[in-house]
């Protein structure tokens, strides 16, 4: 008699219950949605398999025999897939890589000036602002690239702006040292000197804080990383041979070179990204109450001071997350190199899915890699606007 | 263009994931039940694919997909074009974006199998060129030793200019441009010394050069390049009724039926062979599933294969027939027997 009766009770309770109404809810939709994941990725390999065609990532250890002209690794058509799309991959972060730092500066120095109180330098500001902010950034980029190939001359009537360094339409070259030992072992102190700066720099904040003494810790590290840097060239034996582009045949051998695609896309990329940067330096140095800057002066700061130890600290507090989404926003936008013919990660992933036909797995990758790209973009900024953040009082 | 991209790449996730009752046929009734032919056709190939200035699209892969509509609906006009870059055409078949793709493909083993395809016949048989600027003295391919050349990605042409360059030992620098057309206006701007694409494209893009005579055609020839039309791998009866729409063209040349005679052909021949092609005597067009008049629509709508290359590819590029003659003149074009 009793028995029914609990149990009916437990029942009714549990319908009453938020928790179990919540638990069932978030059960009902994990298995919904876990049911569509399987549904759709069963029925892609199912119809994959009827129209034949091939599944899987072996197709990356096969010979790509296509050929890449810009390659930061060694690459050559007997090179795999697999070895390609590394190709384009290390493409894509060298012009991401470049264009944040240039439109950060870029950003910077327009972004101040937008601000100036000189009326020519603010207004010229918010032009170059309007101006590359207001144009797609594809039709900025193919702008870019059909003027460097039409206005540039041909390599043999090319422009030696300076002694060796030649402008054409096979891009800009320029002379860079033969390849030396020291180069790398330059490579090595450079890399130690850095940790060095790091250390002095962490003593001279303490000491400063012990005593009250002030130690120039910029100049020191900068003396401390170029005289380092300077001893081992001379002592690896101060080589002086340099690889100087000469014209041979069709083209320039020898030296460095930016090509077209490259400087169009960093062009583009750069100006592009660097207005919306400006306006975010503009609305971080607004932010900062002016009442600081002058009591920051009135406390017998120098103007460099207080710019760097007063205003920039708080401005950075609201430049940071809207800086994290543009530095981002570049990279993603890289992948617009497929327009001008730069060898990014997606122009290569779109030349593999097409001579393997294995769209799926090409697409899975890349959009597994600019993820990646972006999650770490987003942690390295969050940990910086953390640590920027601290410093609040 | 990206974005398009994108978005094939999507759908064919999203198409494949969701057409889970594929079957043998079902291409052939879904353009039964919509009514026309979805080809995936070129961008612009002056004598294979391209749009005219008042949109019509014309050309000889342009024909082939009409004479499948006329072969399948009965009607040469219930055809619909879309453009394709190299790029984007394998993917853009595969997800069903369009029925049949009629753009100068390179019938290749792997595109055969691991792509998906089925390739129904070739239409037009050609070979990989380059073409350089007549100032800039080269008159052989084996002097472009260290050239910068422009190419399509996603082609034959991309490996087969890897594979000559390797197998002279000579090196070059590929300058990559999905869109064809943007590539060609990169290569006349001066940024590449070498265009390479197969013979009939560099004649046709030739013709879009500021000035066409500052360019010139290299002799040699360096690869073979069967184009065709090409099918999703398991749509037999479909590949079928394209395949035999090539031959029944080829059949009505040799045979001298044309579109402007060929009423008078279906009334008074006495040939079995042409009666049988005509759908006058047999069942030719049960077998495939259509109408038996079939390739009749064909011939009268479209015309022959000699008619088509005619007011395509000679009188926009001026080519020859050259291998792509009949085999009575010394061609490749052999149709199998129609019976």
């Amino acid at each position: 008699m009793s028995e029914p009766l609990k149990s009916r009770k437990r029942l009714s309770s549990l319908i009453y219950s938020e928790k179990a109404r919540g638990v069932f809810a978030q059960i009902l939709v994990t298995g919904g949605i876990a049911f569509i994941a399987w549904y759709l990725i069963s029925n892609t390999f199912e119809n994959l398999a009827n129209q034949g065609i091939a599944t899987g990532y072996s197709f990356l250890s096969l010979e790509s025999s296509f050929g890449i002209s810009e390659h930061m690794i060694e690459f050559t058509p007997a090179d795999s897939y697999g070895r390609a799309l590394m190709v384009g991959f290390l493409n894509t972060m060298k012009v991401s890589f470049l264009g944040i730092i240039f439109a950060t500066l870029i950003g910077f120095v327009v972004g101040v000036s937008r601000m100036s109180k000189n009326w020519i330098l603010s207004r010229i500001a918010a032009v170059y602002i309007n101006l590359f902010r207001n144009i797609p950034v594809l039709l900025q980029l193919i702008f870019w690239y059909t003027l460097i190939n039409n206005a540039l001359p041909s390599p043999k009537r090319a422009l030696e702006v300076l002694p060796d360094v030649f402008f054409s339409n096979r891009g800009v070259l320029f002379p860079v040292p033969a390849e030396h030992p020291a180069y790398f072992w330059m490579g090595v102190v450079f890399v130690i000197a850095l940790v060095g700066v790091w250390l002095l720099r962490r003593w001279a904040l303490a000491h400063r804080d012990r005593t009250g003494q002030t130690f120039p810790y910029v100049w020191a590290g900068l003396a401390l990383v170029v005289v380092s840097v300077f001893i081992t060239y001379l002592v690896c034996g101060a080589p002086t041979e340099m690889s100087t582009p000469v014209l041979k045949g069709f083209n320039f051998k020898g030296g460095a070179k930016l090509s077209p695609e490259f400087l169009s896309l960093l062009i583009g990329l750069t100006l592009y990204t660097s207005t919306y940067i400006a306006d975010i330096v503009r609305s971080g140095l607004l932010s900062v109450p002016k009442g600081q800057e002058e009591a920051s002066t009135d406390l017998g700061l120098k103007p460099s001071q207080t710019l760097m130890h007063v205003v920039l600290p708080q401005a950075s507090r609201v430049m940071i997350p809207p800086l994290t989404s543009q530095y981002l926003n570049l990279t993603k936008n890289s992948s617009l190199a497929v327009a001008v013919g730069y060898p990014d990660l997606v122009s290569l992933s779109n030349t593999t899915m097409n001579q393997t036909g294995q769209a799926i797995e090409a697409i899975s990758i890349f959009m597994a890699v600019y993820l990646g790209i972006s999650l770490v973009i987003s942690l390295f900024m969050n940990w910086y606007n953390k640590k920027m953040a601290l410093v609040e009082r | 263009m990206k974005s398009l991209k994108l978005i094939v790449g999507g759908t064919i996730a999203a198409t494949a994931a969701l057409s889970t009752f594929a079957m043998a046929g079902e291409t052939v009734d879904s353009i039964k039940a919509k009514g026309y032919v979805q080809c995936g056709a070129n961008t612009a190939l002056a004598g294979f694919s391209a749009p005219t200035s008042e949109g019509k699209w014309e050309g000889l892969d342009i024909d082939l997909c009409h004479a499948v509509a006329a072969a399948i609906l009965g009607d040469a006009s219930k055809a619909r074009f879309t453009p394709l870059t190299a790029a984007q055409r394998f993917t853009a078949l595969q997800s069903k974006e369009v029925d049949l793709l009629a753009r100068n493909t390179t019938w290749t083993l792997s595109r055969d199998t691991k792509v998906g395809l089925n390739f129904a016949g070739v239409n037009y048989y050609d070979g990989q060129g380059f073409m350089v600027a007549k100032a800039s003295g080269i008159t052989s391919a084996t002097e472009l030793d260290g050239a910068t050349v422009c190419i399509e990605p996603g082609t034959t042409t991309e490996l087969n200019l890897a594979d000559y360059f390797r197998a002279q030992g000579m090196s070059f620098e590929p300058v990559v441009i999905e869109n064809a057309v943007e590539a060609v206006q990169t290569f006349f701007s001066g940024r590449c010394d070498v265009y390479t694409t197969d013979a009939s494209g560099l004649a046709s893009y030739r013709q879009t050069a500021p000035n066409p005579d500052d360019f010139i055609v290299l002799p040699e020839i360096i690869s073979k390049e069967p184009l065709g039309p090409a099918v999703r791998h398991g749509d037999e009866e479909f590949a079928d009724i394209v395949r035999w729409t090539h031959i029944a063209m080829l059949e009505a040349e040799e045979k001298g039926i044309t579109s402007a005679n060929v009423d008078t052909f279906k009334k008074d021949s006495k040939d079995p062979g042409v009666q049988r092609l005509l759908g006058t005597t047999g069942d030719m067009g049960k077998a495939l599933g259509v109408s038996d008049d079939w390739a009749y629509n064909v011939i009268k709508q479209v015309g022959n294969y000699g008619e088509s290359f005619d007011r395509n590819v000679k009188a926009k590029l001026g080519l020859e027939r050259g291998l792509n003659a009949l085999w009575t003149d010394g061609g490749l074009m052999y149709p199998a027997p129609i019976r």
